[in-house]
């Protein structure tokens, strides 16, 4: 019978061989996968994993692409992972995203056509309280009255959407667009796009603003007394009361701060890459940013990595379908296995193996 | 305005059919997390069950074989969420969230040779004397017999959670894990077979949207129905029967908000179109507010046995 | 090696006698869909064009697509590496991806993109659409004809100039056979989601419709109105014959092939040009599907003949006398609307209830 028993102490080797066992175990299904769906599976793989960033054809493009792709992810991801170490279950970020943006996206437009430096660092000041107010809704719900924040963070997405396609084709509507819904493209308004740094990289304020924030969570996480607050309340709830945390702070600042990043990451969306509010221009970042979470693994560099293997299969899965023509639904199947062999995989980080006689478990 | 167009007999008639897949999906999540685990991925197993059952139904002809199929394929994929979280220890949040991400994925590739064609459904069943009764007759007594089934599921989850042993160890084992394992009870097994089980209801669940309610397949079809579930069984704080008050409550302000608009009621259509999601939090606002809520103890922790 | 050696001598070839081996050359189209292909409406009629495309053209054309394509940044991502394959025209199916058109346009100026649905154009950027409201008026006029309770619902999608021009041509036709008609509208906020459409559709015929139109694209409503017994519908998008000859009497439905042939054609006879096209019933854009046998015989021929008038030019399916719904007049006996106003239209024409929702 084989056994698991836990390790005195987690497994250095494994915390890094893991994520590379997944992917590799990834492309082992998914290129049976693929083969199955009549593709040639080495091809499949090589262009999810290779193309993107080295191919000759597409790499000079693709290669900025990972990081417009995989900011929005970091930044949202870095925010709910505070608050699932603290056992905060924030599943909501979708709507705190669509919030943020709306909000920073109408600050812009409330100028329009005004040019001023002031403009931009407005509209992220705007975004970010409008996804952070959108998740107090929760915090001040479950300080308040213990309501589960997991289902009313997840509710207020339908309601977001809701307002959203209310904005889209009512306040926020285009007044030259003749009569369709969706907003006035903020690229072509200089005050308010969010462009890129250096051209071609890539590097919009976004992804900037997702490095600032990893490096931000390392340092709390691993050097400040909140951070260990917030993983004490996440391992120790009881202990962390008898050491004098106070749960309603823990809950309103890890609710405060994925909302507040989420919020952000919706306004450099609109302003940058998508460039205006439509009825349907949130695409689930927030949603994925929950599986970067956890492929990260909650740790700041951890989500930076997964952030970009997200980004690089989405990119990649693209590239796929478009010269192989895998449909869209294997792509989306091949990534949740890379999670599942993750997960599934993990385990030998706290546990080994061991064959006993005694049936176990 | 004209709210009198609004026919409180047929409302409550096809508020009955659109909740039932919540309701189906909401009791077998109830009891998954009865036993103490939870399992976020209840859409997932829903569309899955909505194509297997759809293809089954249509290639035999036997929305009654469908319906049985649709259970085991969402049994199936529980299955793999069982051994990530049970045998592997993975979390239950991301494993969940990842069982919805590959449920569609798996769903639409399936689906595709199904795309456009018209299945087998089942046919009314009225209830002899009672579906002649006026009013009730036509409001409770002549639907499906999947909105019997799913009422008696719940008399039956209800029963068994009660007054059974089996009711009892599972509840224990969600309560506490550790006191129910000293107690020499095989936790790993009972959540499994609580996860199957609430797999199959989801399966289920799924195969009445894509066999009865409308009736078809196509890709994302459940729509979202998996996370309402969800909500219903913190809404219900883990009662069978409030699930069924949650699920037709919902169900109820779904259909309408459809008639209030229908008849043109002087309301905007995106407040309406907010309301059950609004009306969902404010009930979850106010039993949260009573204290109590009833979530088993062990919810959504990892057990592992160590001797 | 060798082969590699040959390609590369080729292509200096090419080179040197300017593109004319090219002529021999494969044309790549590519076409970006917003939703899944198998949706059985939208994307499904574009996607029916794409391979008719390649019925048409056989080895001389190489085709590829994109499903399920978000609009707004993944969609500008999408089409430029589509341009970065090597496609030589490609077709951006959603109003949603006008912005991203025209800016990867841009980038590749000797790429051509048709972008259905939108407004903007560019010396490489065409626009089409079809006039969708040709067919609301055949609609219209058989729906107006069969309805007994003289209630018709209609579940639309999102307030958007389409949908409302789809809502008035429907209503104006209607009215004009039968003057008590009333319409009951739903906006179900979704192009597609089956089991909304069901549950809107439960209601319109629970509170006495009888007939009822779509403007989203499951068949969810025509089940709905199989189950009811009778009620009439129509199929959108595409045909949804299965569920004729009852409920579905007839449809609209999106017919791109010709013009997809011909602009492919275009394109290989080096003859392409930036055009803006809005094709209706006449040029076989929009076509009728079958008028079934539940629909009375002198119905029936009034409605072909419509068909006609509306394909040979001889009638508008917005001809004055037209108020708008506050009593204002639009159109004046006999005058029919012009394309600007159509393209935007945002209100809804005199004697339909309730508003617009914005």
């Amino acid at each position: 019978m084989i056994r698991l028993e836990k390790r005195a102490q987690p497994s250095k080797l494994w915390t890094l061989a893991t994520p590379f066992v997944a992917v590799v175990l990834t492309m082992i299904v998914g290129g049976i996968m693929f083969a199955m769906l009549g593709s040639d599976p080495f091809e499949a793989i090589r262009i999810i994993f290779w193309d993107p960033l080295f191919s000759e054809q597409f790499a000079a493009y693709s290669r900025p692409q990972l990081l417009v792709k995989a900011g929005p992810l970091i930044l949202i991801a870095i925010g709910i992972s505070m608050g699932f170490k603290a056992g905060i279950w924030n599943i909501g970020a979708e709507g705190q995203y669509i919030i943020g943006a709306i909000c920073g996206a109408g600050m812009g437009l409330a100028f329009y056509p005004a040019e001023s430096f002031i403009i931009f660092p407005l509209m992220i000041l705007a975004g970010a309280l409008g996804g952070w107010a959108w998740a107090m809704i929760p915090a001040v719900l479950k300080v308040r009255f213990g309501t589960n924040e997991i289902l009313v963070s997840l509710m207020l997405v339908y309601v977001a959407e809701a307002f959203l396609a209310s904005v889209s084709s009512g306040l926020l509507k285009n007044p030259d667009g003749m009569g369709f819904p969706g907003s006035r493209n903020l690229q072509q308004y200089p005050a308010a796009a969010n462009l890129e740094i250096f051209q071609g990289s890539g590097m919009h304020w976004g992804v900037l603003t997702a490095f600032l924030a990893v490096i931000f969570a390392y340092v709390l996480l691993s050097r400040h007394m909140l951070g260990f607050q917030i993983r004490l309340t996440g391992e120790a709830p009881r202990a962390a009361k008898f050491a004098g945390v106070n749960p309603a702070r823990i809950v309103f600042l890890c609710l405060g701060m994925a909302g507040a990043l989420a919020g952000m990451a919706g306004m450099f969306e609109v302003a940058g890459p998508a460039g205006q509010i439509t009825i349907d221009f949130n695409s689930g970042y927030g949603f994925t940013a929950i599986i970067v979470a956890f492929l990260g693994r909650l740790h700041p560099v951890g989500i930076l990595l997964a952030g970009l293997l997200m980004a690089l299969t989405y990119i990649g899965g693209e590239l796929a379908s478009l010269m192989l023509g895998i449909p869209g639904a294997a792509i989306q199947l091949f990534q949740g296995m890379l999670l599942f062999f993750l997960l599934a995989t993990d385990v030998f980080i706290n546990f080994r193996i061991r064959l006993s006689k005694t049936e176990a478990v | 305005m004209d709210l009198s167009s609004i026919n409180p007999i047929l409302l409550i008639a096809s508020l009955m059919v659109s909740a039932t897949p919540i309701l189906l999906a909401a009791l077998g999540e109830l009891v998954v997390e009865k036993s103490g685990v939870l399992n976020l991925g209840v859409e997932g197993m829903m569309i899955t069950g909505a194509i297997c059952g759809f293809a089954i139904g249509v290639n035999t002809g036997s929305p009654v074989l469908g319906f049985m199929f649709a259970a085991i394929c969402g049994a199936l994929l529980s299955l793999a969420f069982g051994i990530l979280t049970q045998y592997l220890l993975s979390n239950q949040v991301a494993t969940g969230l990842g069982l919805t991400l590959v449920g569609l994925g798996l769903s639409s590739l399936i689906g595709k040779p199904y795309e456009g064609i018209k299945s087998p459904t089942l046919q009314k069943m009225e209830i002899p004397i009672l579906s002649d009764l006026p009013i009730v007759g036509r409001m409770l007594f002549s639907h499906d017999p999947m909105v019997y089934f799913s009422i008696a599921l719940v008399a039956v989850v209800w029963a068994v959670l009660k007054y059974t042993r089996a009711g009892l160890i599972l509840r224990a084992v969600g309560e506490s894990h550790d006191a129910a394992h000293a107690l020499g009870y095989k936790v790993v097994r009972i959540r499994i077979m609580a996860i199957l089980f609430g797999g199959a209801c989801a399966g289920l669940a799924g195969a009445y949207i894509s066999l009865v309610r409308v009736p078809q397949w196509t890709e994302g079809m459940t729509a979202g129905a998996g996370w309402i579930a969800l909500a219903i069984v913190v809404f219900a704080s883990w009662k069978p029967w409030r699930i069924l008050i949650g699920a037709y409550l919902f169900g109820g302000v779904t259909v309408l908000q459809l008639n209030l608009q229908a008849a043109g009621a002087k309301v905007p259509v995106e407040v309406l179109s907010m309301s059950p999601y609004l009306i969902t939090i404010l009930v979850l606002v106010i039993i949260s507010a009573r204290g109590n809520h009833g979530a088993p103890a062990a919810l959504g922790k990892i057990f592992h046995a160590s001797r | 090696m060798k082969r590699r050696t040959l390609l590369a001598s080729a292509a200096a070839l090419t080179l040197a006698f300017g593109g004319a081996a090219f002529a021999e050359d494969k044309t790549k189209v590519g076409f970006v869909f917003v939703g899944p292909v198998g949706d059985g409406g939208w994307t499904y009629e574009h996607n029916k064009g794409r391979l008719a495309v390649e019925a048409h053209f056989g080895d001389k054309v190489e085709t590829v697509f994109q499903e399920s394509v978000p609009e707004g940044a993944d969609s500008e991502r999408v089409m430029t590496q589509m341009a970065l394959s090597g496609a030589d025209l490609i077709f951006t199916t959603s109003f949603g991806y006008m912005d991203p058109t025209i800016n990867v346009a841009a980038k590749f100026p000797d790429v051509k993109f048709e972008h259905a649905t939108g407004y903007k154009q560019a010396d490489n950027v065409s626009v089409y659409s079809a006039r969708f409201y040709e067919g609301r008026a055949i609609q219209g006029h058989i729906a107006g004809k069969m309805t007994k309770t003289n209630k018709i619902g209609y579940i639309a999608s999102f307030p958007i100039p389409e949908v409302i021009r789809g809502i008035n041509s429907a209503y104006i036709h209607a009215k004009k056979v039968n003057p008590d008609v009333e319409f009951s509208i739903i906006w179900a906020y979704t192009w597609f989601d089956p089991a909304k459409e069901a549950d809107a559709a439960q209601a319109l015929i629970e509170q006495g419709a009888d007939v009822i139109l779509q403007h989203t694209d499951s068949t969810a409503p025509q089940a709905a109105a199989e189950a009811a017994g009778n009620v009439v519908t129509f199929g959108q998008a595409s045909d949804m014959a299965e569920f004729g000859p009852f409920p579905r009497v007839s449809s609209i439905i999106d017919d791109w092939a010709p013009y997809y042939i011909d602009r492919v054609q275009a394109v290989m006879d080096g003859t392409w040009t930036s055009t803006s096209t809005w094709d209706g019933i006449g040029a076989g854009m929009v076509a009728i599907g079958e008028i079934s046998d539940a629909v009375p015989a002198d119905v029936k021929a009034e409605a072909l003949a419509m068909q006609d008038a509306l394909a040979d030019g001889s009638y508008h399916a917005f001809t004055g006398p037209i108020n708008k719904q506050d009593g204002t007049v639009w159109l004046a006996e006999g005058e029919t609307a012009d394309d600007g106003t159509l393209a935007g239209m945002s209100f809804y024409v005199e004697g339909l209830t309730g508003e617009i929702p914005n």
